[in-house]
């Protein structure tokens, strides 16, 4: 329960948590004292003003003014908010935000299954050693991935909460999409847009490596992938 | 504007009446001997007899290894195998291939209807596998799916004559019933939740089909005298047919043989 | 409650004109052409689809809050939707698209312009009819079998649409990829259908006001409320054919085999959410003007002033009604479309918000020094504006796209888009039918039970969708049959059960408003003519108005609807149809200029 009232966002464990969470807690600060400005009137208001007998309202029709001053403060507030944003929503989605080290990989993504395809010891995706898992993200920490988002049937979308990402996988399209861990650790990878009966079950799970740990899961499954 | 009012209210209440109706019975049948139900033939219309057409299906060559299924994001399912699962592509022992679908393509008499069985057929989703894997059907006859597992299974049939169908049992314990109204083989089934489960059902309009044991045998009972072309499937080998003529009371045997893939 | 009739011309009484009503039966209720009565058949069309959108929610609550536990009386569904009393993913995601669709497409919409635009609009503006009362009357017949289509999906093979109420393709035009084969066809010609009932039903509505305006009654002595029902007039006229033609292709897709939307043969996904959503931003505009508009009619007679700041009020309407074509992208920031254009929609997506600002803080600037009544349609009035606040303040979170890539698709944005359309538009419903129903049904409702029906509404409510934000913050995904599948939806299941609670009150709160109606309709006090006393030309005339409303005499209009305490009046109010006792400015002016 303890999150039942919290507006603080969960921790997070990419770099894009630097990028976005301190947008959401303006526009909350922002917000909040408009929410308290607003209710806060409309409270008192409606306790001075309620009906007593022998009372006429004030027999007004508005003020320039006023509108004038609201209406700019509003505009200014909101373009603002727009100038400030703009900057991360370009590096996290613009087309030329992929930092060109990244390391690729491929989501391929179908009712109701994540496939991972990774580019093996070599870093490249398209030779021999590349291989695919089913439902497991492995990502090295501190350093960025970006994936490929392929669909299969339905729109699905890539959801880790954690790393602040979400971005739909289209079919027929190849979606590329960025981020840079900064823990270890385990986490969730969800499906974000309705894609059918199993869209709840759509989960895969994203594990952040030190770079030891990832090159030492990759020469495992090259293994398995060997043997098979 | 009426009477397009009660038009839509009448074709409602009309498909209501021809799809809704499947109730939730409980399975009452054998696991292990589904692949052979069918063949009582309660009061059938069309001619039955005490003829048997049996054999076995060899393998020769060497049978791909069946690849490793990764059930490890499915701890319900892996914690039902004590080693690692592997997809039963090849069912092959001592040159013997089992889960190939025997069943009689022609040579019944033109018109012959054999009514569905009321003992419906049992199709278990158990350790994220189906149970029987290959099995056949008459047309109009019950299977009823069963889910073992706790977790979601879609069941998704893709026919390409028959009306498919895309269900959900999101626990265990869950069963529904499903049937096709046509003749086809095979109708594939398959779970996209774990991509790698796939069963084929054979439907057909009479009770002269079996597949085939690890053992490889498969015996078709109940055949009355008559020319028959048989027909044997496999998932990934093919079709192979041979024709057998039975005369009353007479057991003939029809053997198989298929080669693994070339490499 | 003063009962004196305010209009004191010729035609305040029935008795003013001659004519006898001697219509059939048939004629004067069924297939009236009184936009009175097609006013009222809307009503109760739409409140019914009202209680089976809710009820489909309360399914949905019940597997959110209790997954995998029966459904009570679950047992009773067939096989398809249930099992073992369990809802089904499949039936899940039916009820998420209906109660969708319900929701917008057969209650909101339809109350908020078939129900007030039908019945507000004539007697508003001094107008005997519609302009065109066959077409009024094929718009209510065309959209009953609308519905009952849409409603047809639940009984046919493979249940009704699964695909959600946007009907992402291609998962709405491959029925392999849902199961669902019929009733995602009959969710595409049910919207067809209804989609020209509402192109009737605004042109007409367009017409009307344009050319039917009572002598004197010239644009800015509008209400607000016919100022809103027209501009959302002017956007269903130019949006529905963009969903109706969206809707074909899809259906093309579906029946015809061609892929405008599958990109196995070449088509784009996202075509159709371009289309459906430059369709379903004025969409949203088209659910929320109409209550603005209502509300600040509501809030004028409670706070017995004068609406502050009437020229941008009508400014502000206007600015939505254009700046609603130009936001669309913001519900496809994570479509995967140009991330150029992300940006651009962000910042036409902000500035929308000035308008509905202006909106806001001239509410507050009429309830400002007046002399407040809280009758029951101002108490729903007041909660309007509050909770359309939050909705409003919550949309600026989603229009900054970088923050949005967060919470797109998670429950922040169905606690946002349920404070717009359930705090905003659903409210505004309430305090109108509470405001109009005297006029409507010549009886007053029971106002006790109406104030009890508006605070349960109001705690439940915000107790039902203010905790969703949290959630949404969590990363909590919308549309998701079981959230307890993900660990870290795991830790606020309990938030879950809260506001599954919480629905089911609200749910159940809804009966003292349903029972309110029914028995208000034939055991309540009678209503006298102008109950609220209100400036209105429709309270001028008997509760209910008569055929052809004004009878031989149309009003004269000499002033705006919102003059309440004026100094020229003894009373708190003042009609727009009395003359100025002894005033050499009450000439009339002519209508249109």
């Amino acid at each position: 329960m303890g999150n039942f009232l919290s507006w603080m966002l969960p921790p997070g464990a990419s770099t894009f948590v630097g990028d976005i969470d301190w947008i959401y807690y303006l526009i909350l600060v922002v917000t909040g004292i408009a929410f308290v400005l607003v209710e806060v009137a409309l409270i008192v208001f409606l306790v001075k003003y309620r009906k007593r007998p022998g009372r006429k309202a004030t027999y007004v029709h508005g003020s320039t003014r006023a509108e004038i001053i609201w209406t700019s403060v509003t505009a200014v507030v909101v373009v603002v908010i727009g100038v400030l944003s703009a900057p991360a929503w370009d590096k996290i989605k613009g087309r030329n935000g992929v930092p060109p080290d990244a390391m690729p990989i491929e989501v391929h993504a179908k009712q109701f299954e994540w496939n991972i395809t990774y580019p093996g010891a070599d870093g490249k995706l398209g030779t021999t050693d590349d291989f695919t898992v089913r439902g497991q993200l492995h990502v090295p920490v501190d350093r960025p991935t970006v994936a490929t988002l392929t669909s299969e049937d339905a729109i699905h979308s890539f959801f880790v909460p954690a790393f602040r990402i979400k971005q739909d996988a289209v079919p027929g399209m190849h979606i590329r999409v960025w981020f840079q861990p900064t823990k270890t650790g385990e986490y969730e990878l969800g499906c974000a847009e309705l894609c059918g009966l199993g869209h709840y079950r759509m989960r895969a799970v994203v594990t952040v490596h030190t770079q030891a740990d990832y090159d030492r899961w990759v020469a495992q499954q090259a293994h398995s992938v060997a043997q098979r | 504007m009426r009477r397009m009012m009660l038009g839509a209210v009448i074709l409602a209440a009309g498909v209501w009446g021809c799809g809704g109706s499947k109730g939730n019975a409980s399975a009452g049948g054998s696991t292990g001997a589904v692949a052979q139900a069918g063949a009582s033939g309660a009061g059938a219309a069309g001619p039955t007899g005490n003829a048997t057409v049996s054999g076995v299906i060899h393998f020769t060559g060497t049978a791909p290894a069946n690849p490793k299924i990764d059930m490890s994001q499915e701890s319900a399912c892996q914690s039902k195998y004590t080693t690692p699962p592997t997809d039963p592509q090849f069912v092959v022992a001592d040159g013997k291939l089992g889960n190939v679908f025997v069943y009689v393509k022609s040579g019944l008499p033109a018109g012959a209807t054999y009514p569905a069985p009321s003992t419906p057929v049992e199709i278990d989703q158990s350790g994220c596998l189906y149970h029987p894997r290959v099995f056949g059907v008459q047309v109009d006859q019950d299977i009823v799916i069963k889910n073992d597992d706790n977790v979601l299974h879609n069941i998704k049939a893709v026919p390409s004559i028959n009306r498919g169908f895309n269900i959900s049992q999101p626990s265990a314990g869950m069963t529904s019933k499903r049937k096709f109204s046509s003749p086809e083989v095979m109708v594939p089934l398959e779970c996209n939740v774990h991509g790698w489960m796939h069963a084929w059902v054979g439907v057909l309009p009479h009770p002269f089909f079996a597949t085939s044991g690890p053992d490889g045998s498969f015996s078709i009972k109940n055949l009355p005298a008559g020319t028959y072309t048989i027909e044997a499937w496999h998932e990934k080998l093919g079709t192979q047919t041979q024709t057998v003529t039975v005369g009353a009371g007479e057991t003939k045997t029809a053997d198989f043989t298929f080669s693994g893939p070339k490499a | 409650m003063a009962t004196t009739a305010t209009g004191t011309s010729s035609y305040t009484a029935d008795h003013g004109h001659a004519h006898v009503d001697d219509r059939s039966f048939l004629r004067k209720y069924i297939f009236s052409t009184d936009h009175k009565i097609i006013g009222i058949q809307f009503l109760l069309m739409s409140l019914t689809f009202l209680l089976l959108g809710g009820t489909l929610a309360m399914v949905m609550r019940w597997q959110l809050g209790f997954p995998g536990k029966p459904l009570p009386g679950g047992t009773l569904l067939p096989e398809t939707y249930t099992n073992n009393g369990v809802v089904l993913p499949e039936f899940y995601n039916a009820a998420v698209t209906m109660h969708g669709t319900f929701m917008v497409f057969f209650a909101i919409m339809p109350l908020l312009v078939g129900v007030f635009g039908n019945y507000l609009i004539p007697l508003k503006i001094g107008a005997p009819d519609m302009a065109f009362p066959r077409i009024n009357m094929a718009s209510f017949w065309t959209a009953v079998p609308a519905g009952l289509l849409m409603l047809a999906g639940f009984f046919v093979e493979g249940g009704s649409a699964a695909a959600g109420w946007t009907s992402y393709a291609p998962l709405s035009a491959r029925s392999d990829l849902t199961g669902v084969h019929l009733g995602q066809i009959f969710w595409c010609l049910s919207l067809i259908i209804l989609g020209l009932s509402s192109i009737m039903g605004s042109f007409n509505y367009i017409t009307t006001v344009i050319n039917l305006r009572a002598p004197g009654m010239n644009w800015f002595r509008l209400p607000l409320s016919i100022w809103a029902l027209f501009v959302t007039a002017c956007l269903v006229l130019l949006a529905i054919p963009v969903l109706s033609g969206a809707a074909i292709l899809l259906l093309f897709d579906q029946t015809i085999g061609t892929h405008f939307f599958d990109p196995v043969a070449g088509g784009q996904p996202l075509l159709w959410q371009h289309l459906f959503w430059f369709f379903g931003h004025p969409e949203v505009y088209i659910l929320i003007l109409p209550g603005m508009g209502m509300a600040s009619d509501i809030i004028a007679n409670g706070a017995r002033k004068p609406i502050f700041g009437y020229s941008s009020m009508v400014l502000a309407i206007i600015a939505i009604g254009f700046l609603g074509w130009g936001v669309w992208g913001h519900h496809m920031f994570q479509s995967g479309m140009n991330p150029t254009l992300g940006t651009t929609f962000m910042i036409s997506t902000l500035l929308i918000a000035v308008p509905s600002a202006i909106k806001t803080f001239n509410w507050l600037g009429t309830i400002w020094q007046g002399n407040i009544t809280f009758h029951v349609p101002m108490l729903h009035a007041l909660a309007f504006v509050s909770m359309f606040v939050i909705g409003g303040l919550s949309g600026v979170f989603m229009a900054a796209s970088p923050f949005d890539i967060y919470i797109h698709d998670t429950y922040f944005i169905v606690a946002h888009l349920h404070y717009v359309l359930f705090g905003g538009s659903l409210f505004a419903i309430f305090a109108a039918v509470t405001y109009w129903y005297p006029k409507m049904f010549g009886r007053m409702m029971n106002p006790f039970w109406g104030k009890v029906h508006f605070w349960l509404t109001l705690v439940f409510y915000n107790c039902t969708f203010f905790p969703m934000h949290q959630l949404g913050l969590h990363g909590h995904m919308r549309r998701i049959y079981d959230p307890t599948q993900y660990a870290f939806l795991r830790e606020v299941q309990p938030v879950n059960v809260f506001i599954s609670i919480s629905a089911f009150c609200l749910f159940a709160t809804q009966f003292i408003f349903a029972a309110n109606f029914i028995v208000s309709w034939f055991k309540g006090e009678k209503a006298p003519m102008n109950p609220w006393l209100d400036n209105g030309l429709e309270w001028t005339v008997a509760s209910p108005p008569p055929h052809g409303n004004f009878g031989a005499t149309v009003p004269t209009v000499y002033r705006g609807p919102y003059e309440y305490s004026s100094p020229h009046s003894d009373q708190d109010y003042l009609p727009q149809n009395l003359p100025m006792p002894g005033a050499a400015s009450a000439h009339p002016q002519p209508a249109g200029d």
